[in-house]
């Protein structure tokens, strides 16, 4: 490249063809009129291009003169180009000019080049504009390349040779030039000043010419940066006009065309006009329709539900929230953990290897995992897998289990313990000592768990099948917990898509329940004195708050005797301490988020908790002051294992001191009655109160006596003939239901024919040996006292004959 | 969960005595901790006696595993060995076996031994002797019952089966459901 002076410090662009006024100066041919002659528009170009070959095909330029034509009109394309890209701003080229904006909104220097550039293709492009044979465009590219690279030569001067020679086509052209320029001239006024000033300034001389052609250039260089600046100013100015669509048209374009990019779009301009909301938003909307629109796109887009999108939206700023969706679509890396029981992670990684697999060590925060890259087998199939030395793990699921940290000779329970992955790695770090209750309420998944725990050895193991809220009822005093609760799978997106569509309000409502219920009875699973232990850990799969900050919120609350401890785990945000309007206790900060698009591992949650005392206030009966008694499996549940059914005795033994004696005693009456009417035995009268009111007035015999005498009379009525039983049951009924008077009774059953036509007497003495039992008294006083209730009562009596003496015996 | 009868123990132990022989007596003996057998629905499990009592406090119909599962009594108390027993028979095998690498596949995928994959064998295994069988990286792969003696295996010409698949390791993943 020659070197010209000043510009030899900057890179050298491609030179920029000669403008039509340059050449009208450089010729010191008017250009019609105006000497700052505009260059040329796109139409006059192609005008022009036509003469060309017209002429051409005339005859009436020579091939030099044909070149220097086209570098003539290369240069005047390649202004117009310039000019018409500041001139025309109407919408059509907005949209290219849009792509273009979006590039140059990153850089604007960039723009300034692309400008420059602009100039290249321009160059190509009046090439092929130029003439179909395609070596005359080249060679004057070439040709001018030469004239320009060459030290002293310059296009111009060539130019300037040359035009001398071909004045009269020169002024042809320069008059079709002129015409033309005319038109144009209203637009681009800018250049008209720099060039009349130009043209205004220089003599004629050689010298001079070029210099001046050389300033031009850095200026117009500088003009274009210029343009490109305020292009692109405009451009954003333009752009800015992104208007939200309301909800109908989005439902109508819905209709009409699904089209994916269109949303996409949409996304990145709601995006845009979010992150700079003063500057951008359309005034009369305000953010929150922006958000819900967005919400709608993104729903769309990725293929989720709204409901479930919105929710987890919330949770992230928006930029980050797309990033947590594009995580979603991407599977995690496979991990496996090392069977610390039959092998070492060096050991395996060399069979690994070995068999093809390309792996690496997962991480420092790990010293038993190993992450897979690609694999030449199947990595669930290897010999050493069936051999147990590994477990096809996620990484996040090692993490509850490094925060629960079990030490050995622990007992530890894993209440939703399968398929088994955390439960073997608990055994791991167990060294296959102490006691593991593994627990499923799904009976199918059990058996993976069975098989995994026999396949990598683990010998300390109890597999049971209960409902988890069933602890500890079945069996308590845990040193350490491990509740890795179900969850709605927000978090393993990745893993099974169709969490997208298939979760709704109804679902989280059950499992959150269901979630409370189970860390409620974790902790109360866990024996707070134990030496090593006493911690729960909470963890799910998921990332909404529902499930996890406000499932530790409600055992806080529940649960005064625990508190949320360090998780042990030092990666990982913490937990939200405020979310939405809803305030979590402080310390929720010690629980841990983890997020596919920040950890690269599934989304997860744990929580750490210390139980402090087995004791809180308002359960005090479940402190059961030990069954010592008991020296079966339950003993080392201790205090917890028969709780429920030690429950009522413990609260009396705890609250020992004081009874009301004068409160229990009606209770104590009552049920007193209440026994003896279940034998058979009614007293009158029926209810305490009148008892109470009428032993005042008569003696009363105890319950005992009265009992036995009762019993006695019983008998002796047994003993007669059950015949005149029969009719004297009927009898009874009446005498039942009705305090009879004795003498009453003898004159009732006389005066009933019919019904009570069978022996009145056998009636009367069996009434009246009756009606002493059904009273308090003497035999004789109640016999006398007696009065009926009703004389109709025979007649129904009869009907209820039945029921009486089913309930009332012997009266 | 009970413990095993008489009969059951009998019957049991001479199962495993095919495999094992005498070091039944370090299973029952142990240094540490005392073990035992317990049988919960027809499957016997081997765990200790702390951990056992502990889980009687989990209800007969909820308990499924505890401890290893050696095998079922089948309904005519016949005794079936499982794979999930590998671990203590390959501590205390007599009979050993080793498999090429080019015949550890063939045996996971429940193929016996041909003369063509056997590595090594122990000497004086007699015939019909059940054996436990490794891959030269001494993983416990599975056992077996020998086909041939080894002074016969010698002779073989290589299609011959050598040793008769009882349980391989592979069966954690072909046959999950009937693994415990």
């Amino acid at each position: 490249m020659g070197n010209r002076g000043r510009q030899a410090n900057s890179k050298q662009r491609d030179p920029a063809p000669l403008n039509d006024a340059t050449i009208a100066r450089i010729t010191g041919v008017p250009v019609g009129g105006n000497k700052d002659a505009k260059p040329k528009g796109k139409r006059q170009l192609a005008r022009d291009n036509k003469k060309a070959k017209v002429d051409a095909a005339n005859g009436k330029n020579g091939g030099r003169q044909q070149q220097q034509n086209a570098a003539r009109k290369v240069e005047a394309a390649s202004e117009a180009e310039e000019e018409d890209d500041v001139d025309e701003l109407a919408p059509p080229t907005k949209k290219s000019k849009a792509a273009n904006g979006a590039a140059a909104a990153s850089s604007k220097p960039s723009k300034a080049q692309k400008a420059a550039k602009g100039k290249a293709p321009a160059f190509v492009k009046a090439d092929e504009k130029m003439v179909e044979e395609e070596e005359g465009s080249d060679s004057d590219g070439w040709v001018d390349a030469d004239d320009v690279h060459s030290e002293d030569a310059d296009m111009w001067d060539a130019a300037e040779l040359d035009s001398d020679d071909n004045d009269g086509m020169l002024d042809d052209e320069f008059d079709d030039l002129a015409d033309d320029s005319d038109a144009e001239s209203a637009a681009g006024k800018a250049m008209e000043m720099e060039f009349g000033s130009d043209s205004e300034d220089g003599e004629e001389g050689e010298e001079m010419e070029v210099e001046r052609q050389a300033r031009e250039l850095d200026e117009q260089a500088e003009e274009d940066a210029q343009m490109a600046q305020e292009e692109m100013q405009t451009n954003i100015a333009q752009r800015e006009r992104f208007t939200l669509p309301s909800g109908q048209e989005v439902d109508r374009e819905a209709q009409l065309t699904e089209d994916v990019s269109l949303v996409q779009t949409r996304i990145q301009e709601i995006m845009r006009v979010l992150n700079n909301f003063t500057e951008l938003r359309e005034p009369e909307r305000s953010r929150s329709e922006y958000v819900e629109q967005l919400i709608k796109d993104l729903a769309n887009y990725y293929g989720y539900n709204e409901y479930l999108l919105e929710k987890l939206f919330h949770l992230f700023p928006a930029a980050e929230a797309i990033e947590f969706f594009e995580a979603n679509e991407v599977p995690r890396p496979i991990v496996i953990r090392t069977n610390t029981l039959k092998t070492r992670r060096r050991d395996l990684a060399q069979a690994l290897i070995n068999r093809g697999v390309n792996l690496e060590a997962v991480g420092k925060w790990s010293k038993v995992g190993l992450q897979i890259f690609d694999s030449s087998v199947p990595i669930g199939a290897t010999p050493e897998y069936l051999a147990g030395h590994y477990m096809l793990q996620a990484a996040s699921s090692f993490l509850p289990v490094m925060s629960l940290a079990p030490q050995e000779h622990e007992r530890i329970l894993d209440m939703c313990a399968a398929p088994g992955g955390k439960t073997t790695y608990i055994a791991a770090l167990l060294k296959n000592t102490g006691c593991l209750f593994a627990n499923d309420a799904n009976k199918d998944r059990l058996k993976a768990l069975i098989a995994n725990c026999h396949r990598l050895g683990v010998k300390n193991t109890v597999v049971s099948h209960h409902d988890g809220r069933e602890f500890p009822h079945v069996i308590g005093g845990f040193d350490r917990v491990l509740l890795d609760a179900p969850c709605s799978g927000t978090g393993v997106i990745s893993k099974d898509p169709s969490v997208k569509i298939n979760k709704s309000e109804e679902d989280f409502r059950l499992l959150t329940h269901i979630q409370k219920e189970l860390i409620l009875a974790a902790i109360d699973s866990v024996d707070a004195n134990s030496k090593t232990g006493g911690y729960i850990v909470y963890s799910t799969c998921s990332v909404t708050v529902e499930e996890n900050e406000e499932v530790v919120e409600y055992a806080l609350k529940k649960r005064p005797n625990v508190k949320l401890v360090s998780s042990g785990l030092d990666f990982g945000r913490e937990g939200f301490t405020r979310y939405r309007g809803k305030a979590f206790h402080p310390t929720m900060s010690h629980s841990r988020r983890y997020y596919p698009h920040t950890q690269n591992m599934d989304g997860f949650y744990v929580a750490k908790l210390k139980k402090t005392s087995n004791k809180f206030p308002g359960k005090a009966a479940e402190v059961a002051a030990g069954t010592p008694d008991q020296e079966t499996a339950a003993a080392p549940a201790g205090e917890k294992a028969k709780a429920k059914q030690t429950k009522v005795q413990a609260a009396g033994e705890t609250q020992a001191f004081g009874f009301d004696e004068a409160e229990d005693e009606t209770y104590i009456k009552h049920a007193e009655f209440k026994r003896l009417k279940s034998k058979g035995i009614l007293l009158h009268p029926r209810t305490p109160e009148a008892v109470a009111k009428k032993s005042t007035t008569k003696p009363v015999l105890s319950a005992a006596e009265r009992e036995a005498q009762m019993i006695a009379e019983k008998q002796q009525k047994r003993s007669e003939s059950k015949a005149a039983k029969k009719a004297a049951l009927n009898r009874l009924k009446g005498g039942e239901e009705i305090e009879v008077d004795v003498g009453d009774a003898a004159d009732t059953s006389a005066k009933k024919p019919d019904a009570v036509a069978p022996s009145p007497a056998a009636a009367a003495t069996p009434a009246a040996a009756r009606t002493p039992k059904g009273k308090a008294a003497t035999a004789s006083v109640t016999s006398v006292s007696q009065t009926p209730k009703g004389i109709k009562s025979p007649a129904s009596g009869g009907a209820a004959s039945a029921n009486g003496k089913r309930k009332r015996g012997g009266k | 969960m009970r413990p095993l009868t008489e009969e059951e123990t009998k019957i049991f132990f001479e199962k495993l005595a095919k495999y094992i022989g005498r070091n039944i007596v370090h299973l029952i003996d142990r240094p540490d901790e005392p073990y035992c057998f317990r049988l919960q629905r027809d499957r016997v499990f081997y765990v200790s006696e702390a951990i056992m009592k502990r889980a009687t406090s989990v209800g007969r119909d909820n308990l499924l595993t505890l401890g290893v599962c050696f095998g079922k009594f089948t309904k005519t108390l016949k005794f079936k060995l499982h794979i999930t027993a590998l671990e203590y028979l390959a501590q205390y095998a007599k009979y050993k076996v080793w498999v090429k690498p080019n015949g550890e596949m063939p045996f996971l995928y429940g193929n016996h031994i041909l003369k063509a994959h056997l590595g090594r064998i122990t000497e004086d295994t007699p015939e019909h002797q059940g054996v436990i069988i490794y891959s030269m990286a001494d993983v416990a792969l599975g056992f077996g019952v020998t086909a041939r003696s080894t002074q016969d295996c010698r002779k073989l010409d290589p299609t011959t089966i050598t040793v008769f698949h009882q349980a391989d390791v592979g069966e954690y993943l072909r046959d999950e459901e009937h693994v415990v």
